[in-house]
């Protein structure tokens, strides 16, 4: 069974390599965005197990970002993804899935 | 009472590719152990040897305060920022990602081994501006001493990040002792022995053992063989 990871960041550069890296995995799909509002499209419309933040997004975005996420999802795991690439990658998503 | 974790050095995960042969003391890439996931705000302590003219094409980073130390041979990298530089032995490297940043490293020697230790701290504050440094060490000054080669003060000895943390380098003779005061109240030391064999807090260590000790203010410190090397990284405990 997949596992379904919304990621959010404002580096389209560092955006797409994170679409590569999450859809590299048989057992993840990667959906990553730059918009915080595709973010909430995509929550209401389909299922996610784990929202990653990533790079560039300020404190109050991220805090009406959490509220907006797990309003329509309560309980849904949503931690920040450090580093940009792969490095912590593996080990934050086990992490927060486990 | 002071705490401490123990990390043999056979107990580091490790990536054999080939052209690279990683030992991470904490869980990095395929490498994952609940058990090992940080020390504090010290998030990837990876002991990396590089073959000759391979290395890391470009890729990005961010939020994340990044230091190299090349402990043999000499490392080429090359940044989004425009940075172009060789970091060799003796120097040390440090990179605050941010925002987000993009850059290659490689083995700047055709013909030579590099051996690096890269490691990446948790910030203090996230999205800032992203920047590089890189200082040559005075190499003298850390015999029987331990060095500082880090700091978050720009106006202090080392390089400077955005953490409350201090990293300091030396380079023992045998028998030598001395006492470690932490920098700040509620951080942790990591002790990471690049050479030799040294007692810290009365915890024998080998080559590439790490220890890390907090609840205290101070550590005590013997150098068990000549030439003995340790890297102390005094770093904060709580994450941000």
């Amino acid at each position: 069974m997949q596992t379904t990871i919304l990621y959010i960041g404002r580096d389209t550069e560092i955006t797409t390599v994170m679409n590569r890296l999450l859809n590299a995995r048989p057992e993840w799909k990667g959906i990553c965005v730059c918009s915080d509002n595709e973010a909430i499209s995509l929550c209401k419309e389909q299922h996610i197990d784990l929202v990653l933040l990533g790079n560039g997004i300020d404190a109050e975005c991220e805090k009406v970002l959490r509220a907006k996420l797990t309003g329509i999802k309560p309980g849904l795991k949503i931690i920040q993804h450090y580093g940009g690439g792969s490095g912590l990658l593996y080990g934050e998503i086990m992490s927060a899935i486990n | 009472m002071s705490q401490f974790i123990l990390h043999k050095e056979n107990t580091r995960g490790h990536a054999n590719h080939g052209w690279l042969d990683a030992h991470h003391s904490f869980s990095f890439a395929n490498y994952y152990n609940p058990e090992r996931m940080h020390f504090g705000v010290l998030r990837v302590l990876n002991d990396d040897s590089i073959d000759g003219g391979m290395g890391f094409g470009s890729h990005p980073h961010d939020n994340m305060e990044i230091i190299t130390i090349p402990l043999a041979g000499a490392i080429a990298h090359k940044d989004s920022m425009g940075n172009s530089a060789v970091i060799k032995n003796g120097e040390i490297q440090v990179m605050s990602a941010g925002t987000g940043v993009s850059h290659s490293e490689f083995n700047a020697n055709a013909d030579e081994q590099l051996n690096l230790l890269q490691i990446w701290l948790f910030p203090n504050k996230k999205n800032v501006t992203p920047r590089y440094d890189q200082q040559t060490l005075d190499v003298a000054a850390r015999h029987n001493n331990f060095q500082q080669i880090l700091s978050p003060n720009t106006d202090d000895a080392g390089v400077w990040i955005h953490q409350d943390a201090w990293f300091s380098l030396g380079e023992f003779d045998e028998g030598f002792e001395t006492e470690y005061k932490i920098k700040k109240a509620g951080n942790g030391v990591y002790a990471f022995v690049i050479n030799g064999e040294v007692t810290i807090n009365g915890q024998v260590l080998g080559k590439r053992d790490g220890l890390g000790i907090w609840d205290t203010d101070s550590i005590s410190f013997k150098a068990n063989t000549a030439g003995a090397e340790v890297l102390l990284m005094d770093v904060p405990m709580e994450l941000n």
